[in-house]
């Protein structure tokens, strides 16, 4: 026991919410539900903030590099002698970094949903399931082995799976619940093939010996390879391709839209600040194996998240569903995240994409929930998702439409809010590394900037529209998240990230690259300026630009074509040319030969079955028969 | 007293006593008759247990106390056969064999 014992009530205490809620919430009243529920959160909150305090700074003595502590770990599953499964609590920069950020957005979330939620059907299931969510992603980020990891991986997975099929009475809810899961799943079988060749070639689960610097994978640098990358490199792309599923990077982001039939709070906790960036979180988790062994590897996580990113910016721009405008934001970003990784060099200044990355992974985390709860006050006041059917909310819902301007202008990265610092370092280690890339993420901040301020201007400006009955704005309970959040999303930027979370401990120089910063602001700035010209007032432009690109906008507007494209290869491919041969075998081939097997030996005893006559003399008859016949043979014969 | 007749003439006996028994078990349709016919064969080998235990080891027992216990078992086993023909005749009216045919397939 330690200093950091207390450490382990973190992902005890909603673990322990979810059994209780769980299993006795419906002998309660459902605010009850919620009230534990929230309780139990604003404890793990402040345990998590003291444990941020004292890790970075009471404990930490100043010069020194942040080493990461194993604060807490048992023999699991003893399995042989060599392997064992752990299970433990791990503190370093990063995953103390991810303690505050998952406290705080899922605590937000739980006092948010007691407004949003209210009056559900469910409400004591909605709180349970937030908390096993929480219990999951914090176990997460607190693995000290990377089964560990697996095992919460999935269980995020499950909680994801359970919150968006909430409304499980709706079809379009559970099948996407359903094609969130599959296509998660379908990446973690990556992540699992990855795991065993690297803990094959190791020996070792352990995320403390994997990236040490005397890493047994250091000795398995050479030796096979396969289409010219090392087996290391495809153990860790494999992985990495478990983390793009679940942060729902190209082509793995079909679920993440879908997602958004959820209520929104859980889009705000878990598809945008949370669980969608536990991929960002893995590949950050095993960065220096990463830089030090597969470099091959970070190239195509740099690539996959700058396509992303750009991908999903485009679509954006075309959506009128405020949910997946945001959803395709979200995916944008983490884009940006992983190209940040992607990018970076391990240790001091080359390690500033690392940095860079888990900042804009903490400032994202704060103005995507808060953009998202923003979204979800609106939905709560217009009962539409469609932004075609809102206009000029700004007079109704002042404190939203102030909290939301915040978000979008945090997003845009205007300074100095901290989207400006955060995506300002990653545009810097981008430029530095590959300007390819960073022409592709300058180019995305320009849309990014564009399509938020669309949305912000379609929703809070534009046209008026007549609604049925006069929105109002969220009570207390939900606008006091949204004014924290929004706290949060401009001021996150002024931590001294380049002190705390370094790819290897130490703290290093950064400072504001104003060859980056000056272009990028003035980009987003034209970004806003168009938006502003487009939506301000009701107008025909908009659509006539949409014409004028055909093809292309349609293209977009259809999300590319994705789910057409994954719906012809799974039925038309992979349905037709394997799935029914296989099935055709299993039913005339191998059902067939036991088919076969037993329509014979049936037919035969319907043959022999007269000699049981019930004729005892025949029976005699036989007998001697017999026995003569065996004496010829033994006396006569042998 | 035998002591002037040869073995073959006993087991020529017990042949033929034998194969009336057997030729009786499969030829005759009475239940009765079948179990006479039984208890000629179970004779034929108690003649045959006794005649070679005498040629053979004149100073041994072990044929006569086998004579002794089939003869034992035989009484009992007309004891046990003879209820079951009571019991057939009380189901069937009959004691022919080619009426009792219902325990088949």
């Amino acid at each position: 026991m330690n200093a950091y014992s207390y450490t382990l009530l973190i992902p005890l205490i909603p673990l322990f919410v979810f059994l209780l809620i769980g299993l006795t919430g419906h002998k309660y009243k459902p605010s009850i539900s919620g009230l534990i529920g929230t309780a139990g959160l604003l404890v793990v909150t402040v345990l998590s903030y003291m444990t941020a305090i004292s890790y970075f700074w009471t404990d930490h003595i100043a010069g020194t590099a942040y080493t990461s502590l194993k604060v807490f770990e048992i023999d699991w599953l003893h399995l042989t002698e060599f392997l064992t499964i752990n299970l433990g609590i791990l503190l370093d920069p990063i995953s103390v970094m991810m303690l505050v950020v998952i406290s705080t957005v899922s605590f937000m979330v739980h006092i948010y949903s007691l407004g949003y939620m209210k009056g559900e059907k469910g409400f004591a299931r909605f709180y349970a399931f937030l908390s096993l969510f929480s219990f999951s992603m914090l176990g997460l980020v607190l693995a000290t082995n990377i089964f560990q990891m697996y095992i919460f991986w999935e269980l995020v997975g499950v909680s994801s799976y359970l919150l968006i099929g909430f409304y499980y009475t709706k079809p379009s809810a559970v099948s996407a619940s359903k094609k969130a899961f599959i296509v998660t799943r379908f990446a973690d079988l990556g992540f699992l093939i990855g795991i065993l060749m690297l803990s094959f070639m190791t020996n070792t689960f352990d995320f403390q010996t994997l990236v040490s610097s005397d890493s047994p994978a250091l000795s398995h640098m050479g030796g096979a390879t396969f289409l010219g990358l090392s087996t290391l490199t495809w153990a860790l792309t494999l992985v990495f391709i478990g983390g793009a599923g679940k942060s729902a990077m190209f082509p793995l982001h079909i679920w993440l839209p879908d997602a958004m039939e959820g209520p929104t709070p859980v889009s705000a906790l878990i598809h945008a600040a949370t669980m969608v960036v536990a991929g960002v979180y893995l590949v950050a988790r095993l960065f220096p194996l990463y830089s030090m062994v597969a470099p091959d590897a970070l190239v195509i996580v740099a690539w996959v998240g700058g396509i992303s990113s750009l991908f999903a910016a485009i679509i954006a721009c075309t959506q009128y569903d405020i949910k997946r405008v945001l959803a395709y934001s979200t995916m944008s970003q983490i884009g940006y995240m992983m190209l940040a990784l992607g990018v970076s060099g391990y240790g001091g200044h080359d390690g500033l994409g690392f940095m860079a990355s888990n900042w804009h992974l903490f400032t994202h985390a704060m103005f995507k929930a808060l953009l998202f709860l923003g979204a979800g006050a609106i939905i709560h006041s217009v009962h539409s998702n469609d932004m075609r059917e809102m206009g000029n909310l700004r007079k109704y819902l002042p404190i939203t439409h102030l909290t939301f301007l915040i978000g979008c202008l945090t997003i845009a990265g205007i300074p100095p809010l901290s989207g400006f610092f955060s995506k300002d370092e990653i545009l810097a280690a981008a430029l530095h590394a590959n300007p390819a890339l960073f022409a592709i993420e300058y180019l995305v901040a320009g849309i990014t900037a564009f399509y938020m301020f669309r949305l912000y201007f379609n929703v809070f400006w534009g046209k008026s529209t007549h609604y049925h009955h006069t929105p109002h704005e969220s009570p207390l309970v939900m606008t006091i998240p949204l004014m924290v959040l929004a706290f949060g999303a401009v001021f996150s930027g002024f931590l001294p990230f380049n002190e705390l979370v370094t790819s290897d401990g130490l703290p290093f120089e950064a400072h504001i690259n104003y060859s980056v910063a000056i272009p990028s602001v003035l980009i987003a700035a034209f970004g806003i300026l168009v938006a502003y010209m487009m939506y301000r007032k009701e107008s025909l432009v908009p659509e006539k630009i949409a014409t004028s690109l055909g093809a292309f906008y349609r293209g977009a507007y259809h999300k590319f074509y994705m789910d057409e494209l994954y719906l012809f290869v799974t039925h038309k491919i992979i349905f037709r040319y394997i799935s029914q041969p296989v099935a055709w075998f299993d039913r005339n081939i191998v059902d067939g030969t036991m088919n076969l097997i037993g329509y014979s030996i049936e037919k035969a005893s319907y043959m022999i079955k007269g000699f049981q006559s019930g004729r005892v003399q025949q029976y005699g008859y036989v007998f001697v028969t017999g026995a003569v016949a065996l004496v010829i043979i033994f006396v006569f014969i042998w | 007293m035998t002591g002037n007749i040869p073995l073959e003439y006993f087991l020529i006996l017990s042949t033929i006593m034998f194969f009336t028994g057997i030729f009786g078990f499969l030829t005759r349709r009475n239940l009765i008759t079948m179990l006479m016919s039984i208890e000629l064969i179970l004779n034929s080998v108690n003649i045959n247990f006794v005649a070679f235990n005498h040629f053979l080891y004149p100073n041994n027992l072990q044929g006569h106390f086998f004579t002794l216990i089939i003869i034992a078992v035989a009484a009992a086993e007309a004891a046990v056969a003879i209820a079951i023909i009571i019991n057939i005749y009380r189901n069937f009216k009959s004691i022919e064999v080619d009426k009792v045919n219902q325990m088949k397939y």
